[in-house]
């Protein structure tokens, strides 16, 4: 009987093995995702992939507490908040590519391979030999048995939290936060200044007025036919998103030309 | 399967997290490879938990997220202080104290 259980708290069950196999694989290409992407969207996105695989860890090794907070804080607020500040720096912060140490990535990902084989050879040379398994501490309910850890072994450290919490939430207040020192200026001063600094005194112009086309991600046609930078928003322009169609509606244009010539003939 | 298993994967992620940090220059995926680490090592500690069959390693699982969620609060309301001043997101630019 005491050797069943041994053995049952030793090796798991042939389906947690699936998960783990399947789900870990899963795991780790969002890691390494996370790390090769070059856009930080994709890189937020790969990594609440690989959260909530590990929140499905902890419920399959019974810490189902921790699984339920692992979703709800890390990839419903945390990885939210990753994207909200994606949304306000990362538009047109592409990685640059330039290295300011010589070498610096190879050498980095050298270490990391070390770091690497350094701590699963270590893991490996462990002598793990019980497990026990959560059964008997689960028994009460896995909340129940946190909570009565939480309020008396580990209160001290709870409340401590509690104050963590709140300097955290002060700084974030106090380092986002600006006063402003100066008026805000006024329509009349801005135009004034508009006319003294002389480089664009008329409203910039507007994009894509085409019979046809008329959505911001096209840009506006100069006199000549060339695209007028100047018509699309710079966010679209960082990104690349907008519609150049100077080349199809010029040959229209040329065709159109030809066309009245001819009839005109 | 052994469950140790879990100890290897926890140590994978831990070091494409610390792999991330050193080769991307990105502050954003920077943090981002910061909070794989946390995960990792969070892993780690609830598979402590169960192999020694008390909830000890939740509890300090537990408290690693609640200071994973502070820091990331303070660090991303540095990171754009940082991008309001300097209109960059990339840690080599931020060499200076001053601007």
């Amino acid at each position: 009987m005491n050797g069943v259980t041994t053995l049952a708290a030793y090796t798991t069950s042939t389906g947690e093995a699936v998960q783990f196999w399947v789900l870990g694989t899963v795991a780790v290409l969002g890691a390494l995702a996370t790390v090769l992407m070059k856009k930080a969207v994709h890189s937020a996105l790969s990594l609440a992939g690989t959260m909530i695989v590990l929140a499905v860890f902890y419920l399959a090794q019974g810490a189902y507490f921790l699984g339920v907070v692992q979703i709800v804080v890390y990839t419903g607020a945390i990885m939210m908040l990753f994207l909200f500040v994606v949304m306000l720096v990362g538009i047109t912060a592409a990685d640059s590519l330039k290295e300011t140490l010589k070498g610096q990535r190879w050498l980095a990902a050298g270490a990391g391979l070390g770091f690497g084989v350094l701590l699963i050879a270590g893991i490996a040379n462990a002598s793990i030999k019980n497990f026990q398994g959560l059964g008997q501490a689960n028994a009460g309910g896995n909340v129940e048995g946190l909570a009565s850890l939480i309020f008396t072994k580990y209160v001290w450290a709870f409340e401590i939290t509690g104050a963590l919490l709140i300097t955290a939430a002060i700084g974030a207040m106090v380092l986002t936060h600006r006063e402003r020192t100066e008026a805000r200026a006024t329509q009349r001063e801005l135009a004034e200044r508009r006319v003294r600094e002389g480089k664009q005194i008329t409203p910039l112009p507007a994009p894509g007025v085409y019979a046809r086309n008329n959505a911001v991600d096209v840009p506006g046609l100069l006199p000549d036919g060339t695209v007028s930078e100047l018509s699309v928003s710079p966010t679209l322009r960082g990104r690349g998103q907008y519609r150049d169609v100077s080349a199809e509606s010029v040959a229209k244009v040329a065709e159109l030309e030809q066309r009245s010539e001819e009839a005109s003939k | 399967m052994n469950p140790v298993n879990y100890l290897y994967l926890s140590a994978l992620l831990f070091t494409i997290g610390a792999a991330g940090v050193l080769i991307r220059r990105n502050a954003i995926i920077v943090f981002m490879c910061v909070e794989l680490m946390l995960n990792a090592a969070n892993l780690a500690f609830v598979t402590f938990s169960r192999m020694h069959g008390n909830l000890d390693g939740q509890i300090i699982a537990f408290f690693t997220m609640v200071v994973a969620a502070a820091e990331v609060v303070v660090g991303l309301a540095i990171i754009v202080t940082i991008f309001r001043s300097r209109h960059s997101a990339s840690v080599d630019d931020a060499s200076l104290m001053k601007l």
